[in-house]
């Protein structure tokens, strides 16, 4: 029975310690930016071109995948009720405010988010962290700041790419393939997606960004015990960015409507 | 000169340093061994503030370096140099990119000013026309080569060594400690080494400090400690498995 509370306690003392080091690395990521010296410009382009252009072609592949099959299912609902010509805004909307930052975001988790925690992992275990604090350079600043930066920009210009090529995905079904006229399927779609729907889907992919990175600077950044501990960071930084990224989706979500 | 006055540290209910007293001489090679797992590497890590301690001095002129703020300490770290055990060489940079970091982070020499004191401390290291290699490309020996040639590229005071021939042949092991004897006599840098190579302690060693159990139980010169009649240094100097010192 001892046993029992022992180890609830063990466990509780673990979450509340991982959680204080995750608020505190990214606050001090915040701070970094802005305090001396100054950050290398360099380093935050080379992540961004990670994050961003090197996640392009799964981002659009999914994407369009999205809104083909998204355009196809609301058409078969939609047209029991005889509204087919609301295709085109049934996809415009789900993508703008919902699918876009959503699957950018456990996209890019999963492709950026483990690379990140992998590396900085490997850096870990094999004293490279230490060998930049032995030489004078914060590597929490160096190594945490430009990903952190690099998630925060590139995650909304992705989630734009997505909306943009879910709605072209969803048009050429709906138009090309289901036979909904041209000017109908765009007129639909721009009398009822506003710009404020992008917004919005705009400010949830901001935060996805951040979760992306700080959730795999933490895993990798305090990864222990060799290969083994680099793997398991990996995939935390998978897991917990892609929950993270759900459960404050349906929190932006309530706050936002 | 460094004075390491009673260190401890625990990790958990595990004592690895209880009380370590020791006195590193400026200008001078100070070896510390020691069986694995016996704090060696948690000692060296204490000097460059990768670990605090949970209680004692590391006085470095005269000032306690374990209590001062993280800005005072940086400049701290600005008079040290260390060769990491697996050399810890940036994996995403070419050789050039791992010895000019430091370079290029704090000062402001042009590329071609890095260019040039890359090339240099890698000819004192014995090495030419690697500059563009990654460390991947890199043999064992080559990358203790490339990591002293960084460690000592903003010409440090201290270079603190953590186990610097692990892993070598026995030829490339002498070979690493020329590299030291000659890169320490020619600056008169305070060189700080923890090894279990008892051939590269007798060939680099003005002093030899021994930690055992937590503690330095013996220090003094190479021929004060072949002269030892303590049973424990004995054993360890001799590589004997019989005597004091249990295997576990």
């Amino acid at each position: 029975m001892t046993g029992f509370f022992e180890d609830i306690g063990r466990y509780t003392v673990r979450v509340v310690n991982s959680t204080g080091l995750l608020c505190a690395m990214l606050l001090k990521s915040f701070l970094y930016i802005f305090t001396p010296p100054r950050l290398n410009i360099r380093n935050v382009f080379k992540q961004m071109e990670f994050v961003g252009v090197q996640s392009l072609f799964v981002v659009i592949l999914t994407g369009s995948f999205t809104g083909m099959v998204l355009a196809l299912q609301s058409y078969t609902a939609l047209k029991r009720f005889g509204a087919e010509s609301m295709v085109g805004p049934t996809v415009a909307l789900s993508m703008a405010r919902e699918l876009g930052p959503v699957l950018t975001g456990l996209m890019v988790a999963g492709r950026a988010g483990s690379a990140m925690a992998t590396e900085l992992g490997t850096m870990r275990v094999t004293e490279q962290v230490d060998a930049l604090f032995t030489m004078g350079v914060n590597p929490m600043k160096y190594l945490v700041v430009p990903r952190v930066l690099a998630g925060l920009l590139m995650l909304p210009l992705l989630a734009i790419v997505t909306d943009f090529v879910g709605s072209v995905g969803g048009y050429m079904i709906g138009v090309k393939y289901l036979g909904i006229n041209s000017g109908v399927y765009i007129g639909r779609t721009l009398d009822y997606v506003t710009t404020g729907d992008i917004f919005e889907g705009l400010i949830k992919s901001l935060f996805f960004g951040l979760i992306i990175a700080i959730t795999a600077c933490y895993n990798g950044y305090y990864a222990t015990g060799g290969a083994k501990g680099v793997g398991k960071a990996a995939t935390s930084a998978v897991v917990m960015g892609c929950v993270l990224i759900l459960v404050s989706d349906y929190i932006l979500t309530s706050i936002m409507m | 000169m460094i004075e390491i006055n009673n260190l401890r540290k625990s990790f958990g209910a595990k004592v690895i340093l209880d009380g370590v007293n020791l006195t590193v001489q400026k200008g001078k090679i100070t070896v510390i061994i020691g069986r694995s797992g016996e704090g060696k590497s948690v000692l060296i890590k204490h000097l460059i503030g990768l670990i605090k301690p949970d209680s004692g001095e590391i006085i470095l002129d005269g000032r306690d370096i374990t209590s001062i703020s993280e800005k005072d300490f940086n400049t701290v770290l600005g008079r040290f140099g260390m060769l990491f055990q697996s050399a810890a060489l940036f994996d995403s940079m070419d050789v050039a990119g791992n010895v000019g970091f430091a370079l290029r982070e704090h000062t402001s020499l042009s590329e071609r000013e890095v260019m040039d004191k890359v090339s240099e401390k890698l000819r004192r290291v014995g090495l030419t026309g690697v500059e563009r290699m990654m460390p991947s490309e890199l043999s064992g020996g080559m990358k203790k080569r490339v990591g002293l040639a960084r460690a000592i590229i903003m010409d440090p005071e201290i270079v603190l060594f953590d186990e610097p021939t692990t892993g070598l042949d026995p030829v490339m092991s002498d070979s690493i400690g020329d590299l030291i004897l000659e890169t320490q006599r020619q600056q008169k840098t305070t060189y700080f080494v923890i090894t279990h190579d008892i051939t590269l302690t007798y060939k680099i060693a003005d002093t030899i400090a021994m930690l055992h159990k937590g503690r330095i139980i013996e220090s003094g010169t190479p021929e004060e400690m072949k002269a030892s009649a303590n049973p424990v240094v004995r054993q360890f100097i001799e590589g004997r498995a019989e005597g004091p010192i249990k295997v576990a």
